[in-house]
């Protein structure tokens, strides 16, 4: 998959003999790209947290639109919610550029396996078990994809939730949150789930907006118009631009 | 054949003085022991129909299929050795896959069929390697050019068609195609028509088991190319299998 020339292309006729579709190689122009590697690695373009939470039914998943340049709040409508097919929701946080790449690579991987037509379709745990395959294998090349990734879905009916980072490491859990998220959000969410396991899906999507609105007035790198994706049986939506419900009043006049 | 002993059939990178190349001819041979494979282009689509031999009742049902899903929007059916035929849906999957990867849009019909028929083409040009004992019929629907479909050789030389056969009983098929006004028939047309013809050209008394295969890209599945639905398949096989008893009913009167 790394060697993406060689997955998507084809071999050469013999061993060292022309390759279809490729131009002559003359014989000593090979020069040995083995030992070059270039290994600076430092996020660009970078989306902030992501939130994701198991209810009574399904998984709901958002992500505001922004892509930030450094502290520059530089691209406003660059979605990072995504359906990967019937079974699994999708988002992402840090590089967006990253994220366009392996966002790639998922598609093209949905299409190989629906080319199969053998029935099957592919299930959240085995697309994050996937993942956490890939971004191990780029963090032990010292060359990470800088993202943090939440896959959610429904396996054989019940909610599924895991993430995965750069580095590799993944875990599943009923609450995910990123970024910012995990230090503002999740303990919101926690404290929800605490109190009542099972959510409704309305009940969601209101701790959902309480989040999103709690993210967007303390986390500087965040953005009043996020996306919302929700999985449950009757299948995928992912809705948005949603907007934060913002009030700027100063609080002794509001209380 | 004039070519044995020659000495001129030996390599498909050498012509004989009348300028043939045998080997090339030698493959084309390997089509006539395959089932007849068909596809009919018609007003909004495209129709595959393979009369997929079965040589053995230890066989699964459905297994060593003839058509293939090359990428959402193409189809293709193949016919000669099955196994050279796997190595050309896999090349096709992924020139597909490439294009898609570098121009972010599914491929469009006339390319993938060039990159194929070269890349078969390249293999009737070296003495290393024999050329591909299949031919292939590449199928697609795109909402702006229409349908599209190419056949093509072991030679590597393609072309469109309307209505194209290869296998045992091409020229009979081919000679029932063309009493049908393709242009203007709707797809749900094509699909009886096309299980018609394959029940009428198999040979029962050379060979007694067969599976029918069907499938369709057209507007009506949103450009995708996929087996035609059971639904669908039971009608059009049961239509195929009345018309076929009301030959064989007039057919005394004749003698």
């Amino acid at each position: 998959m790394f060697n993406t020339t060689d997955a998507y292309s084809a071999p050469p006729l013999w061993k060292n003999g022309p390759v279809p579709g490729a131009f002559y190689n003359f014989p000593g122009s090979n020069v040995d790209k083995q030992h070059i590697a270039q290994h600076s690695q430092a996020p660009v373009t970078t989306a902030t947290s992501v939130i994701a939470f198991t209810f009574n039914s399904g998984v709901i998943i958002a992500g505001d639109l922004l892509a930030s340049y450094g502290s520059l709040a530089r691209f406003r409508d660059c979605p990072r919610i995504m359906k990967v097919n019937d079974n699994i929701i999708f988002g992402a946080g840090g590089d967006y550029g990253d994220f366009q790449y392996v966002k790639d690579l998922i598609q093209q991987k949905i299409i190989d396996e629906e080319c199969l037509d053998d029935g099957f379709k592919l299930k959240p745990k085995s697309l994050y078990c996937w993942l956490t395959r890939v971004m191990y294998n780029r963090r032990s090349r010292f060359d990470p994809f800088w993202n943090t990734f939440v896959v959610g879905g429904l396996q054989e009916g019940v909610p599924f939730l895991g993430t995965v980072d750069k580095l590799g490491t993944a875990y599943e859990d009923k609450a995910i949150c990123t970024g910012y998220g995990a230090h503002l959000a999740l303990p919101l969410i926690r404290d929800a789930l605490e109190k009542n396991p099972l959510l409704s899906e309305g009940e969601a999507v209101g701790l959902l907006k309480k989040c999103m609105e709690v993210l967007y007035y303390r986390d500087a790198r965040s953005f009043p118009k996020y996306q919302v994706g929700i999985i449950t049986k009757d299948g995928i939506k992912i809705e948005g631009p949603v907007d934060v419900n913002q009030n700027w009043q100063l609080a002794h006049m509001i209380n | 054949m004039s070519s044995i002993g020659t000495g001129y059939d030996l390599s498909a990178s050498q012509f004989s003085p009348d300028g043939r190349v045998f080997q090339v001819e030698y493959a084309v041979k390997a089509l006539d022991n395959s089932g007849t494979v068909i596809a009919l282009k018609g007003k909004e689509g495209v129709v595959f129909a393979v009369e997929k031999l079965v040589t053995s009742k230890l066989y699964e049902p459905g297994a060593n299929r003839r058509i293939f899903t090359i990428d959402r929007h193409v189809g293709m059916a193949v016919c000669g050795l099955i196994a050279d035929a796997r190595q050309i849906v896999d090349i096709a999957r992924r020139e597909a896959a490439n294009y898609r990867s570098q121009y972010g849009v599914p491929i469009p019909l006339k390319y993938l069929n060039d990159r194929v028929s070269m890349y078969m083409h390249a293999y009737t040009l070296y003495s290393a390697v024999r050329p591909y004992g299949c031919s292939v019929i590449l199928s697609g629907y795109d909402i702006t050019d229409g349908p599209a479909m190419f056949l093509i050789d072991p030679s590597g030389v393609s072309y469109g068609y309307h209505g194209c056969a290869v296998g045992k009983a091409k020229q009979a098929a081919k000679t029932e195609i063309e009493k049908l006004k393709l242009t203007d028939m709707p797809t749900q047309d094509l699909v009886k028509e096309a299980a018609k013809i394959i029940y009428l050209v198999h040979d029962e008394l050379k060979d007694k088991n067969f599976e029918l295969e069907l499938s369709w890209v057209s507007k009506e599945t949103n450009g995708d190319h996929q087996r035609v639905p059971d639904n669908v398949f039971v009608e059009a096989e049961k239509s195929a299998k009345q018309a076929m008893d009301a030959e064989s009913d007039s057919e005394p009167e004749e003698v």
